[in-house]
């Protein structure tokens, strides 16, 4: 399905709208979900992927033929889209699902995806997207998608190069051990991750509260002409039925609670109390 | 990613556990705006601008606010980050980098960064609205080419001036000497109270080319910066608004090229005057952004204060607090924006220009000081010197409890840009003259 002929990229960005990371969730009353009438923004991991894309376009200029947006979402997603647009991707794929259905699965997601890749004309020689969303903490999407088009995969992104001539591209991974770098040929799908940040100084949650900004690269606002140019570029809708696909949940959701409440900790006066209250708590020292 | 989510909401109390109680408001994350965007009624389109501006203060000029504040240090280097934004031609002609939208999203925008920091802010209305707008309004097409793009990019600074040491509210009375020279004139006297007058490179002016006619000889000027004879003063030590940098111009035998004349010759008080009634507009912005960050600080505040083993808001005397602060908040708005879409329709009623800016300002010191009630004794506390010196050390932004600043700057609006007298004397005078001659 990808074009052998045109040594030119096209990359395809899905994204996902989802509560601001910075808003507070609520449980409703039903304990079947959260409180959904509150700011949504794109998901910051997706962020990234849109301007990783942008930012492979500035490396490799014409060479990146186009950068195309989807989302799978409520009509309301739309707004993500054009946030995407406004940060310089050309345009969007919009589809669309009732606001009164249900949030579709990774899984439905994946195939929706490929649908979409496997109608694109010009086909797809890249796929960038988060790893993860920040709502349902599912981080399966692009590891399904990968396996559905049998396509390489490099997830957990923290550096990309692509060389458009060879249609390969390298990829560094932040792992538990370090950072592995994994070589792929494209068609290829990678996610992003957001960028390890050490844990030494003293600063440190105010580093991780601004990761999200030291991360894979620093996503770029969308800026007021930009805004208003993307109201220009076209976002084509299209419904689950006109890609073949259904959405419906296979998981039921039985509970939704918030986490327990912290308990608040006490004082104690000398290191014996402190042992013995650790001791009460069933808390003892490892034997070597 | 829920620790995300935690971190994005969580605080630095526990770098700083004996200053920051559990009762204070968490610094460091985005607070939650109880804006009410529906009541507001905006577009889908100027809601979208708000967000992005939104976006933009809450990321790049929020954590600097406290900061700016104490150290009365001008950021110029958000202004290429407001100019990539888009933000310092908001009402100006994309043929030289501006938006071309209106008025209200002007004044969107004007309250989006005063809720981030009032300083910035008013610099920012000076520039975009003062200078730049004025020049679009007033200016030759060779003028706007010349000094629109730099202004637009935020590459300079741009600044208004014409209040004196001895013409505040009576403007008209202004002793600034332009004296016909061959090819230009030349300025003589001194102007005051100058918002970005040390920074600004590119300065409309207003001068007495004709001393003995009043009003009728004032003509406007754009002056550089570089231009000989044209010096500034050290800037003001103000009482809030700090970092928006004030000073003293001084001109002596300062050269003006002819070109450099904006408007008509002579009619300076007519380019002067419909430029007021538009920046009483745009200006308004300011104690409607202050405001809502005080309301928004303080709501948060009481309902995680406790005392009495209760969240305070939760006290009829504190509910009273919230319930008024919130309607001032929502009425002054209100107004705000229906003259901001009138004068966007081409209405512009120069009695409702000094009533948005009248009214709105003085909401906002009430609101702010009601606010520092509410936050009790640490509403007193400017800050402290230990933060601060941590903040340096560690790159955190430096946060404080932030009404007190919010205050401060709002008392800004009861004087700047005309006082709170003139603008009533404006509005009473308006009906004198509707009822002249019927009596």
């Amino acid at each position: 399905m990808r074009p052998t002929a045109s040594r030119l990229l096209n990359i395809l960005v899905p994204v996902k709208r989802t509560i601001d990371y910075a808003v507070k969730i609520r449980v409703n009353p039903d304990q079947k979900g959260v409180d959904l009438n509150v700011k949504h923004s794109m998901n910051p991991f997706d962020e990234i992927a849109v301007e990783e894309a942008v930012r492979l376009r500035e490396k490799l200029k014409d060479a990146v033929k186009s950068i195309k947006v989807v989302t799978v979402g409520p009509p309301k997603a739309a707004e993500t889209l054009r946030t995407a647009l406004a940060m310089g991707a050309d345009s969007g794929i919009h589809v669309e699902i009732p606001d009164s259905a249900p949030a579709p699965e990774p899984l439905g997601v994946a195939k929706a995806l490929r649908a979409v890749i496997e109608k694109e004309s010009g086909g797809v020689d890249l796929v960038i997207l988060g790893k993860q969303a920040i709502d349902d903490d599912q981080g399966q999407t692009g590891q399904m998608l990968a396996g559905l088009l049998d396509w390489p995969q490099a997830t957990f992104a923290s550096k990309v190069v692509v060389d458009a001539g060879k249609k390969e591209a390298n990829v560094t991974r932040e792992i538990d051990g370090g950072l592995q770098e994994v070589k792929a040929k494209l068609p290829l799908i990678i996610t992003t991750d957001l960028r390890c940040v050490s844990l030494r100084s003293l600063s440190v949650q105010w580093l991780i509260l601004n990761s999200l900004h030291h991360s894979l690269n620093e996503p770029r606002y969308a800026s007021l002409p930009n805004i208003m140019k993307a109201k220009k570029k076209p976002i084509q809708k299209l419904t689950p039925a006109d890609l073949g696909i259904d959405l419906t949940p296979r998981i039921e959701t039985i509970k939704v609670s918030e986490p327990a409440k912290r308990v608040g900790g006490g004082k104690v006066e000398s290191v014996d109390e402190l042992i013995a209250k650790l001791k009460e708590a069933g808390i003892t020292a490892v034997k070597a | 990613m829920s620790a995300i989510r935690f971190l994005a909401r969580s605080s630095l109390r526990r770098t700083q556990p004996a200053l920051r109680p559990n009762n204070t408001v968490q610094i460091g994350r985005r607070h939650v705006s109880f804006y009410n965007s529906d009541v507001a009624g905006l577009t889908e389109e100027q809601a979208e601008f708000r967000n992005a501006v939104t976006e933009f203060a809450q990321k790049e000029v929020a954590p600097r606010a406290a900061e700016i504040d104490k150290t009365n240090n001008f950021p110029s280097d958000l202004w290429e980050k407001m100019g990539d934004m888009g933000l310092l031609g908001i009402t100006v002609s994309p043929e030289y980098g501006g938006l071309s939208l209106g008025y209200f999203n002007h004044t969107l925008a004007m309250e989006e960064l005063s809720r981030a920091s009032g300083s910035v802010a008013l610099s920012y209305g000076a520039h975009s609205n003062l200078c730049v707008n004025q020049i679009h309004r007033w200016g030759t097409d060779d003028q706007k080419k010349k000094y629109l793009p730099d202004l637009i990019s935020g590459k300079k600074v741009g600044s208004l001036a014409m209040s004196e040491p001895g013409s505040g509210s009576d403007v008209v009375s202004m002793k600034l000497r332009a004296d016909k020279v061959d090819g230009g004139y030349r300025l003589n006297g001194n102007k005051f109270w100058i918002t970005n007058g040390p920074t600004a490179s590119t300065l409309v002016v207003y001068a007495k080319t004709e001393p003995e006619k009043g009003s009728k000889g004032i003509t406007a000027f754009i002056i550089e910066k570089g231009f000989p004879g044209f010096s500034t003063h050290q800037k003001l030590d103000k009482f809030g608004m700090r970092g928006s940098d004030t000073c003293e111009l001084v001109f002596e035998d300062c050269f003006v090229p002819e070109e450099n004349v904006l408007g008509p010759l002579n009619k300076g008080a007519g380019v002067l005057m419909s430029g007021l009634d538009l920046e009483r507009l745009v200006l308004s912005g300011g104690p409607l952004g202050l405001m809502q960050a005080a309301f928004d600080y303080a709501v948060e505040y009481v309902h995680d204060r406790k005392q009495f083993g209760v969240p305070v808001g939760t006290f009829q005397l504190m509910q009273g607090k919230i319930a008024d602060m919130y309607t001032k908040m929502n009425a002054a708005r209100s107004y705000v924006y229906a003259v901001a879409r009138a004068c966007d329709d081409g209405k512009v009623s120069r009695r409702d220009c000094a009533g948005v800016i009248l009214y709105s300002s003085d909401r906002a010191v009430e609101v702010a000081l009601e606010a520092m009630q509410c936050l009790g004794g640490n509403g007193y506390i400017n800050g402290t010197i230990f933060l601060y010196i941590l903040a340096r050390s560690t790159k955190v932004p430096f946060s404080d409890y932030p009404v007190n600043r919010i205050l401060r700057d709002s008392r800004l609006y009861t004087v700047g840009a005309g006082t709170q007298e003139i603008r009533r004397m404006l509005i009473g005078r308006e009906f004198n003259e509707e009822f002249k001659g019927r009596s």
